[in-house]
């Protein structure tokens, strides 16, 4: 059986320029086997490695980790690390980051640190929402609290933010999991509520803002998204209530706005040179030479998502909502190609690693669908962890990392481990 | 919880003498310059490079080390005693990994000096418990009435524990002196509402209202508009001066001050009780608390709609959000309590919203000190 050419095409000479330039940018040593922030190392969801997981059950196991406190932050890898953050407490005030053994799940390090914000959160989410993201060297940890903890990779403290420390208003009482990225020397964190916002370019070596600009004061879950709008120039990208608008992380300069109503949890997601938002349908936009507002390729509320992200590889966005409805569309078009009802509901983002598309329901689900088949996805392969999984899993070197309140799993072959 | 005083002074005189002398006798002074860098960390940032150097310097040092870097976070904020906690932290896990014993003595009389840091004296423990838990154990006894909420909590979990056992060998009065006991000492809301269920499903009557020092009597005047959310910024009269007796052009006509006294046992005030449900509004509320002493008091209010709080005609915050939850002690705000007659004004803002979940028009409000233990009016001492 050949591969559809959608998966298995060889990176256009766009993607490839991108791809390079993102190489030239990265500060550190990550390999393309690591996943170093929410939704992978493109931030579209999407793994490069061939060799993950095709069958889940008890034999793919290959360890399960304790977790002292609750999370819906995803796992990152890097090299042989796995770090985690979790939240504990009555009131959630203690937060942990944690490291552990890729290889047999022992625990390599943890540091812990009392909340200086604000804990309280609705009940279904926690402290410890956002995913960390990592250059390689550095692991940059954001919580709920606004906290913002900079340590290296064997747990040394670099620096500390406590951002409710410095901006007292932005907060949201039923929580914030906006997930922080990394440009070069520059970490962005989105901060948005109804009160107070702002997005932020820190200095990644000291923890010193470069810049803060202010956000319309709206309800904000979405993260951050790196994004080459065109060849040669990285931008990140920002969703919410207000629109979509795309910054230069060194200056925080805004460079195209659109100001129509967009999703607030679900996050952007890049293509080739063109940005995937969720505002009840599907949204394509491309930067317009000519303008300041970007071009709308097409939308589709066909293919509208609910609190998960959409994944995008090459012609192929794949969506899921709320209620476990997941589309395939063209990436081109906007076209709905199929769908196929997931049982359950969810709040974690599919990931997608060669032409596997791992989803996670809320009751702890989790599945593998075959997304090759022109006819339609087909799940191949499922096991119920028995917990509530709200997190985005992780797939990196070969493995499917996976985490509840209580346990992180590694998912892998027998070769992989 | 958010703590509005944020940026507290990062070294109080008397306790920088402290470490000074402490540090002068049991660390060179490079440790006490790194101690002071990272106790000088700023806002946004600023003093980070230095504190990342400093900090670098603190985690390369030892074991005998502990207890200066503990003393580090002696009236420091949350944020300048994370560093020393990854400092401590750092250093325990290598030394640990390497064989080398924790000096618990040292860590043991660190713990038992109540002037520490409550965070410091925690880590402590913490440390203690790590390699001989049966020690820590024994120590909870003595902590119900520990600066340290967290020290705090776990003696009073120990007491409740200990009150469950003696009510299953059917020692019911000494169960509930158990219970009574624990309740006096907690000062985490779920540890006393816990307690309060328990002791009334034993026939026990509890004055949760009282326990907590929610302010209960309230003066009420409204609706003003909040047409476009504006009324949040409008300075309507009841922000100039209180006249309780004054009649003023409201958003339907006039308006005047009415009594309003909740019975609620978390002291929720409920607007919409006073006025029927009501949309693009503002209502302020009124109090006096007599307090027999000046004392530094915190004022935490529960409040899921746009507000603001004067005590003593000084704006303490104001925070425009509405409808995200709302909880005891969702917000903390400190300021001074003068002996005699204090005022405290709540001004609380309605939105256009219409769902369901955006109907409650409320707040509650107690005053405690920094534990959050109820300091109530002069005349109901």
């Amino acid at each position: 059986m050949t591969k559809p050419s959608h998966l298995s095409s060889p990176l256009t000479h766009y993607a490839l320029r991108v791809t390079l330039l993102s190489l030239c940018l990265a500060a550190a040593p990550l390999t393309a086997a690591d996943w170093p922030q929410f939704r992978g190392p493109h931030g579209n969801g999407v793994s490069d490695e061939t060799d993950a997981p095709a069958v889940l059950d008890a034999k793919g196991i290959a360890w399960a980790a304790d977790l002292p406190g609750r999370g819906l932050s995803s796992p990152i890898v890097i090299g042989d690390r796995v770090i985690i953050t979790c939240s504990s407490g009555p009131q959630q005030e203690r937060l942990h980051v944690l490291c552990f053994n890729a290889a047999d799940g022992s625990k390599r390090w943890e540091r812990q640190f009392w909340a200086t914000g604000r804990t309280m959160t609705q009940t279904k989410t926690c402290v410890a929402a956002p995913t960390p993201v990592s250059d390689g060297r550095r692991i940059f940890a954001q919580f709920s609290s606004n906290d913002l903890i900079c340590l290296d990779l064997d747990g040394n403290l670099l620096w500390l933010r406590g951002l409710t420390r410095d901006y007292p208003n932005a907060s949201n009482s039923i929580g914030l999991s906006s997930s922080p990225v990394i440009v070069g020397d520059t970490l962005i964190v989105q901060v948005e509520t109804d009160c107070d916002s702002f997005v932020a370019g820190i200095d990644a070596a000291t923890g010193v803002n470069r810049w803060k600009t202010e956000r319309p004061h709206n309800r904000n879950w979405s993260s951050p998204v790196v994004f080459a709008d065109k060849p040669g120039r990285q931008v990140v990208a920002i969703q919410g209530l207000g629109g979509v608008v795309t910054i230069l992380p060194t200056t925080g300069e805004v460079l195209w706005n659109r100001t129509n109503e967009s999703a607030n949890i679900s996050s952007p997601t890049p293509g080739d040179g063109v940005l995937y938002v969720a505002a009840r349908a599907i949204v394509a936009l491309q930067a317009d030479s000519d303008s300041h507002t970007p071009k709308e390729l097409w939308r589709n509320h066909l293919l509208a998502p609910g609190t998960p992200s959409p994944v995008v590889q090459g012609d192929r966005i794949f969506t899921l909502a709320g209620g476990g409805k997941l589309c395939c569309g063209k990436t081109a078009t906007g076209e709905r190609l199929w769908s196929l009802q997931l049982k359950g509901s969810f709040s974690s983002s599919p990931v997608l690693a060669a032409g596997k598309l791992y989803t996670a329901s809320e009751k702890g689900m989790v599945r593998i669908v075959d997304v090759t088949k022109p006819e339609g996805g087909q799940i191949i392969s499922e096991l119920d962890l028995a917990q509530t999984i709200l997190c985005t899993p992780a797939i990196a070197n070969g493995a499917l990392y996976i985490r509840s309140d209580a346990k992180l799993w590694k998912f892998a072959k027998p070769a992989a481990r | 919880m958010l703590s509005l005083n944020l940026v507290k002074p990062l070294a109080l005189a008397g306790l920088a003498a402290f470490l000074s002398l402490r540090l002068c006798a049991a660390a060179p002074s490079d440790t006490t310059d790194a101690i002071k860098t990272i106790r000088a960390i700023g806002t946004e940032g600023r003093g980070n490079a230095q504190a990342s150097a400093a900090w670098k310097q603190l985690a390369a040092g030892d074991l005998g080390h502990l207890t200066t870097l503990l003393a580090g976070m002696d009236g420091a904020d949350d944020l300048v005693a994370n560093w020393f906690r990854a400092a401590v932290d750092t250093i325990v896990a290598r030394e640990s990994a390497a064989g080398r014993k924790l000096p618990v003595d040292d860590l043991l009389a660190f713990l038992r000096d109540t002037k520490h840091s409550p965070r410091a004296r925690r880590l402590a423990f913490e440390l203690v418990a790590r390699v001989q838990s049966d020690t820590a154990e024994k120590l909870l006894p003595g902590m119900l009435n520990d600066q340290s909420l967290e020290l705090r909590r776990d003696a009073v979990e120990r007491v409740i524990a200990d009150a469950a056992r003696t009510l299953e060998a059917g020692k019911k009065p000494e169960a509930i002196q158990r219970y009574r006991e624990a309740l006096r000492f907690a000062r985490d809301v779920d540890q006393v509402q816990g307690l309060a269920r328990k002791l009334r499903d034993l026939g026990e009557t509890v004055d949760v209202q009282k326990l907590f020092g929610f302010l209960t009597h309230w003066k009420v005047i409204g609706p003003f508009d909040n047409t476009d959310g504006k009324g949040f910024a409008t300075v309507f009269p009841p922000e100039k001066a209180i006249d309780l007796a004054a009649e003023y052009d409201g958003k339907s006509g006039k308006v005047r001050w009415s009594d309003h006294v909740t019975k609620d046992e978390f002291g929720v005030v409920d607007i919409n009780t006073v006025y029927t449900p009501l949309k693009v509004v503002t209502a302020y509320a009124y109090t006096e608390f007599v307090s027999d002493k000046a004392q530094p008091a915190e004022l935490r209010l529960g409040c899921k709609n746009a507000w603001k709080v004067w005590l003593n005609g000084k704006l303490l915050w104001e925070r425009e959000e509405y409808h995200r939850g709302m909880q005891i002690d969702q917000y903390r705000l400190t300021g001074q309590l003068q002996p005699g007659r204090n005022t405290i004004l709540v001004k609380a803002c309605q939105n256009e919203l219409t769902e369901k979940w955006t109907v409650e028009w409320q707040f509650q409000l107690r005053v405690c000190d920094h534990l959050g233990t109820a300091i109530l009016p002069a005349a109901a001492k």
